[in-house]
């Protein structure tokens, strides 16, 4: 079970307090009425669901309530950062974790070739 | 032997083990009786009194006996029960104390353990060989579903599932420390004095029900100058002590998760004579450690050689722990067969204890030399570089063949049990569950922890650490304290080796079992490799090698080497298969814990609940509320009951319970203009006191949730919203407001719960309800339809509505929570007198229907647009922006032909459709038929006197007025397509 | 009965009969009490906080309490306030001539009280948070799960809680806290 850092709580709390919210910085258009069915098949269907670093959006709503942003390996499940809903998408680190923590059928599979 | 110690088995040793006689209990196993004394696990009581067969192979029906003398136990798998109810199956009786009562049986054979018809299935076993199933079952298909896999299931599993529902109690504690330590051994309890003396807060965990580890089958190493095993049993007793340690027995870490978070399942009763009621059997901590100690040590192996299944085989630190913790002799005449040094110290105690040792056969031909030098000084018969090849007797080990290795002059000698040991695996099950890489130690042939993925650290056996000094060192640095400590033990052991023995080799057709629960041998792995097996993964699936209960613990490595040597690769690059969390086993009712019968789910009750349960009330689930579904009287069913509400409802007036609604408060000075985003009416031009209807749309237009919103000020909206809708429309709406919206000032309240919503409807609603309002003019010029007040009913502030959702005049009283049950009385009673009734869901469901009004989930699917289903009319025309504004635009969304709600009518009144059936234009068409839609919603209306029904049919409101086929399993329904409103088509009643 | 109108309706309060507990904790059922969900922005923190005579904490976890009143942060813009006599709470913030929003949720919660040296266990038998003093001092207070429902947490005492539910799972909330007050007697 994962353990989430609430920027606003400013504290790790237990998974079971948070729901994920899918992914993070993807702006509503503000004059949305008036784009083009691309444009608005790009912001509403269209999702990266990249393998390793994730910017995802989480909501504390069994803590203090607010959506706020998260960076997250999703090949280690490991939490690089989380920080308040508003602000711009932050760097971090690189930190190697999603090769060296690789279990997977296809890691093993890969040996025995 | 004579006295007592023939009542506690013919074979304990006086002197011997760690036990009193103080305490015995009684048990049966297959239904003959024997005492255990305090301590003794299922295992050690039965070998005490010489029983070493107890039970039967999973496939080939083999005699079994026991094995180990721990949770790795692949083969002495046990049925315990308490009493009629409680009973468990595939216990392993080196596992499981002995309580007094037990009743234990012995499983997989019929008719009794001595005389199994099913072991004809060793016989057989040409044809039971590695990929069976896949192979044989394949043809003719149909077979499969009629024949074989009934078949297999019967005969498929271990033990009996117990019938009856569990009547123990399970608890569950969620727990926060800074070091959990995994393992109460040496490495484990020093690491946790070294941690607990920092002050952190510690959490002891070990799976036995003493700490001690290793320790319970040595008997000469000695730490801090005292003898090992006791001087554990004194640091526990000090740990304990400690206000930041607490230490658990009995309690095995099954998984290590995410981030520090460990399961771990404590086997709290188990071992009880008589368990008090309030004491739970099991119970589940969730623990979340900031750092773990793994310290978990090592498992014996045992050698893979012909016939090494027979009972009375077993690993030499079994035997040493029955011999030295529990005072049992494993037998008479002992056979040792080794390729490590760690068998002779097992030989060495035995022999002291007085069991004759036929002869130590060792594999290699340079054992150590300080345990050839002592087994020379015991007069112990020692065969370097021999093998045991096969072994003779039938239920239990009579003779072990041996043979110079390379050689094939063979002699047989008579042993009575025969103890073995291949080496030792580094137990590194919670480190790889951690995601922590393993390395392999070719030197040793051993995968140990090498890059770590979480806070933790590996000490001890489980890291590969042998040496004792090092071994404490290492423990003391990982619990960060300091500690000045020593152990001694007598030998250092060398040796040590993975796969098949001498004679089980490529050649050969031996049964030499490597997996024996799932009774795979090194025959199976081999012939998996020839089938094109190359994957580890595969191998194992192929061949069920490591997949039983005891995952492997004793065969991974084994099987590995095995394959590799087919191969003819290096053991990494076979690989290894994922170590998964559980552990072991662990049972359902943990993991349950509380969630069971009331607790399962909570379950949501109005606050007036009672009031209408003891008006006769039967109840639907919606979600986790119980909501009054209909009132039937004496003598009515279902049908009568509905429909004599419906018609009432609509005579006279009816009463019903809304307060499962989802409410919102919506307050602050841009409340309206928030509205206007996230609903697609207009909300600016609402005024105070009035209420509208109003449809949520998701950004890609389709209606997400509706409700009525009433206005009660300029910055106060109450709004409502479908009962099951309540949470994810507001998290929708926070969702919006904090993210996208979050320059607008307003907020949300949940008010679900403060109000009790007592609708009244009908043409008697108002003469109803009237002398219990106060300070409000509730006549229909002063209070007309869609209208809100705060107002005071019965003497407490309430809200009231002027809507309907019957098409009927009508009410809905909001009073806070606590006085829902008083006003919800009189109103009743004043109702009652006048002929009005009590009314629940379904009839809800049918006024509704009679007027054609949504219900979101019913009638609409998530690919409905307020167009579809006929609301067009809600959504504003003029805003520039609100959620689903763009989406409603999308070519998809704005085409001819989609699917629209219109009503049916049967061309027979009293056909009622089925909802969900598929509507064709032509019956008569060829297969499969092209379907215009499905009906979404369909009654019996009283009121209407014939069936009505609505439905999604594409472009269904150009057929108005044509006919269309419903095909049904035993006939075609023939149906008019119509508007949606069935009745009252003027809707004059409404403003009455 | 008259149809006067005149009559007051009586209050039936949830958990009504109830009876739970063990050696080790005591489980009781909170009076009722008026409490109003607030939300107001930083800047007018202090004027709500003299209104309601309680100051608003704005550490995260914290309450607060002064003159019968419990000031609870839940939230960056939000808190529960408690009042232990009836009421005046929405009238006192509306005193405050301040942007905020007060709802009145006194019938949407109800508490219970949880008091013995088995309390932190009692809790922590479906509450996943740390509840040691050190993480959760005398004072602190969070929304948190408990089981599968939602409650907000208040330490009034070293080994005393008071928990705050939803009316409709008030039920299930003191079914699994007996559960636990059983297991924390063990």
């Amino acid at each position: 079970m994962l353990l989430i850092h609430c920027p606003y709580c400013e504290e790790d709390r237990s998974e079971l307090e948070f729901r994920w919210a899918g992914e993070a910085h993807i702006a509503r258009p503000e004059n949305i009425a008036a784009i083009s069915d691309e444009e608005f098949a790009e912001f509403f269907f269209l999702r990266n669901n990249e393998k390793g670093l994730t910017y995802e959006r989480w909501r504390h709503i069994h803590g203090c309530g607010r959506f706020f942003n998260a960076a997250r390996d999703t090949v280690s499940d490991r939490f690089l950062m989380t920080y308040k809903a508003g602000l711009p998408k932050q760097q971090v680190p690189e930190t190697g974790a999603s090769e060296k923590t690789v279990e997977t059928y296809e890691a093993t599979e890969g040996d025995a070739r | 032997m004579s006295g007592p110690a023939n009542n506690l088995g013919a074979f304990r040793i006086k002197g011997a083990g760690r036990l009193t006689p103080a305490r015995t209990s009684r048990f049966t196993f297959d239904g003959k009786s024997y005492t255990a004394m305090e301590g003794d696990t299922v295992a050690s009581a039965l070998l005490a009194h010489g029983v070493h067969l107890i039970g039967r192979s999973f496939k080939y029906h083999r005699p079994r006996g026991v094995l180990s003398a721990g949770p790795e136990e692949p083969n002495a798998l046990l049925d315990v029960s308490r009493d009629a109810a409680r009973r468990q199956p595939n216990v392993r009786a080196t596992v499981q104390e002995v309580f007094d009562g037990a009743k234990i049986s012995s499983q997989n054979r019929w008719p009794s353990l001595a005389f199994d018809v099913g072991a004809v299935n060793n016989l057989m076993s040409p044809f039971f060989a590695a990929g069976f199933y896949y192979k044989t079952f394949m043809w003719p298909k149909e077979a499969w579903t009629k024949i074989y896999e009934p078949i297999i299931r019967r005969a498929a599993g271990l033990g009996v599932a117990p019938t009856e529902e569990d009547p123990d109690r399970y608890a569950n504690r969620y727990a926060h420390c800074d070091v959990l330590i995994a393992g109460a051994g040496v490495a484990g309890l020093t690491a946790a004095l070294s941690a607990a003396a920092t002050g952190a807060e510690v959490i002891l965990v070990d799976e036995q029900p003493e700490v001690g580890g290793a320790l319970h089958s040595d008997a000469t190493t000695t730490i801090d100058g005292k003898n090992g095993f006791d001087w554990a049993q004194g640091a526990a007793a000090k740990l304990k002590a400690m206000p930041n340690v607490r230490v658990l027995t009995r309690t095995t870490v099954f998984g290590y998760y995410n981030h520090g978070f460990l399961g771990l399942a404590e086997r709290v009763s188990d071992h009880l004579d008589r368990p008090g009621r309030d004491v739970p059997r099991e119970r589940l901590w969730q623990v979340r450690a900031g750092r773990v100690i793994i310290a978990t040590g090592s498992i014996e192996r045992h050698m893979v050689f012909a016939n090494n299944d027979r009972p009375g085989i077993m690993l030499a630190s079994a035997a040493r722990t029955f011999l030295n913790h529990h005072g049992v002799a494993v037998g008479r005449r002992v056979g040792v067969y080794t390729a490590h040094d760690s068998a002779y110290e097992a030989a060495f105690d035995l022999k002291r204890a007085g069991v004759a040792i036929a002869a130590i056969v060792d594999c290699r031909e340079q054992p150590g030399e300080a345990v050839l030098a002592e087994a020379r000084l015991l007069g112990i018969d020692v065969l370097t570089g021999h093998s045991v090849t096969n072994t003779g007797g039938r239920l239990r080990i009579n003779s072990m063949t041996v043979a110079r290795n390379g050689n094939f002059d063979i002699r047989k000698i008579k042993v009575d049990a025969l103890i073995v040991s291949a080496g030792w695996t580094p137990s590194v099950h919670l480190f790889s569950q951690s995601r922590g890489k393993l390395r392999y130690d070719e030197a040793q042939q051993r995968f140990l922890p090498d890059i770590y993925a979480q806070d933790c650290v590996s000490v001890g056996g489980c890291k590969g650490t042998d040496d004792l000094a090092e071994l404490i060192d290492e423990a003391i640095t990982a619990g960060g304290g300091r500690l000045a400590l020593v152990g001694e033990n007598r030998f250092d052991w060398t040796g040590g080796m993975i796969g098949a023995g001498e004679g089980a080799g490529p050649d050969t057709t031996v049964k030499a079992f490597v997996d024996f629960q799932h009774d795979v041998t090194a025959k199976d792995i081999r012939l998996a490799v020839r089938e094109g097996m190359h994957s580890i993964e595969h191998i194992k699936r192929f061949t069920t090698n490591g997949m039983a209960s005891d995952q492997g613990k004793l065969s991974n490595m084994h099987g590995l080497a095995i394959a590799a040597e087919m191969l003819d690769r290096p053991i990494p690059k076979v690989g290894l298969t994922t170590f998964r969390a559980p552990y072991t086993p662990v049972t359902y009712g943990t993991l349950v814990g509380h969630s069971r019968g009331d607790l399962f789910d909570p379950t949501r009750k109005t606050p007036m609940h009672d009031l209408e349960a003891a008006a006769g009330a039967e109840f639907e689930d919606v979600g986790n509320w119980k909501r009054a579904w209909y009132f039937p009287r004496r003598g009515e069913d279902m049908v009568a009951a509905v429909n004599r509400e419906c018609r009432t409802v609509r005579d006279v007036a009816g009463v019903f319970d809304a307060s499962t609604l989802g409410k919102i408060e919506v307050v602050g000075p841009d409340a309206a203009q928030f509205l206007n985003l996230l609903y697609t009416n207009a909300w600016d031009t609402l005024k105070p006191g009035k209420c509208r209807y109003g449809i949520m749309t998701r950004e890609d237009g389709f209606i997400y949730d509706d409700g009525v919103v009433g206005r009660l000020a300029e910055d106060r909206f109450h709004v409502t919203t479908t009962t099951g809708g309540a949470p994810r429309v507001l998290n929708h709406m926070e969702d919006y407001l904090q993210t996208e919206f979050p320059h607008l000032k307003v907020w949300l309240t949940s008010t679900t719960e403060q109000w009790a919503v007592i609708a009244v409807q009908g043409p008697k609603a108002r003469e109803i309800i009237a002398p219990l309002v106060e300070g409000l003019d509730i006549s229909n010029e002063a209070f007309p339809h869609m209208s809100v007040a705060e107002c005071t009913v019965m003497g407490v502030p309430a809200r009231l509505f002027r809507m309907s959702f019957t098409g009927e005049l009508g009410f809905e009283v909001n009073v806070p929570a606590d006085y829902g049950a008083a006003v919800w009385q009189a109103i009743w009673e004043r109702a009652e007198r006048m002929g009005a009734c009590l009314y629940g869901t379904e009839s809800m469901h049918v006024l509704r229907a009679e007027k054609g009004y949504l219900i979101v989930g019913q009638d609409t699917d998530g690919t409905v647009t307020p167009d579809d289903s006929g609301y067009g009319w809600a959504v504003s025309k003029k805003k520039t922006d609100f959620v689903g504004i763009r989406g409603l635009k999308r070519p998809d969304l704005v085409r001819d032909g989609r699917k629209q709600l219109v009503g049916l009518v049967t061309n027979r009144p009293s056909d009622v459709l089925e909802e969900g059936a598929q509507i064709v234009a032509d019956p008569n068409q060829p297969k499969p038929m092209t379907m215009l839609g499905h009906v979404t919603s369909a009654y019996w209306s009283e009121n209407c006197g014939r069936s009505i029904a609505m439905a999604l049919v594409a472009g269904g409101r150009s057929l108005i007025g044509q006919t269309l086929f419903i095909p049904m399993k035993d006939r075609t329904i023939a149906v008019e397509v119509t508007d949606t409103v069935f009745f009252d088509k003027e809707g004059g009643r409404i403003h009455g | 009965m008259v149809d006067s109108g005149a009559d007051v309706a009586t209050r039936s309060l949830p958990l009504s009969g109830v009876h739970g507990g063990s050696a080790a904790v005591r489980l009781e059922v909170a009076a009722p009490a008026g409490r109003i969900s607030l939300r107001v922005r930083n800047e007018d923190v202090s004027a709500l906080s003299a209104a309601l005579g309680v100051d608003l904490p704005v550490k995260p976890k914290t309450s607060a309490f002064a003159n019968g009143r419990t000031a609870l942060w839940l939230g960056p813009d939000e808190w529960l306030v408690i009042d232990e006599g009836n009421s005046g709470l929405t009238t006192a913030a509306a005193n405050s001539g301040a942007l905020h929003s007060a709802t009145d949720v006194s019938h949407r919660n109800t508490a219970i009280l949880v008091e013995g040296p088995g309390a932190v266990a009692t809790i922590n038998v479906g509450c996943p948070q740390d509840l040691s003093l050190k993480a959760f001092p005398v004072g602190a207070c969070t929304r948190t799960i408990f089981g599968k429902v939602e409650i907000v947490l208040l330490r009034t005492a070293e080994d005393a809680f008071r928990v705050e539910v939803w009316r409709s799972f008030s039920d299930y909330a003191f079914g699994l806290l007996s559960q636990g007050a059983l297991d924390a007697g063990q």
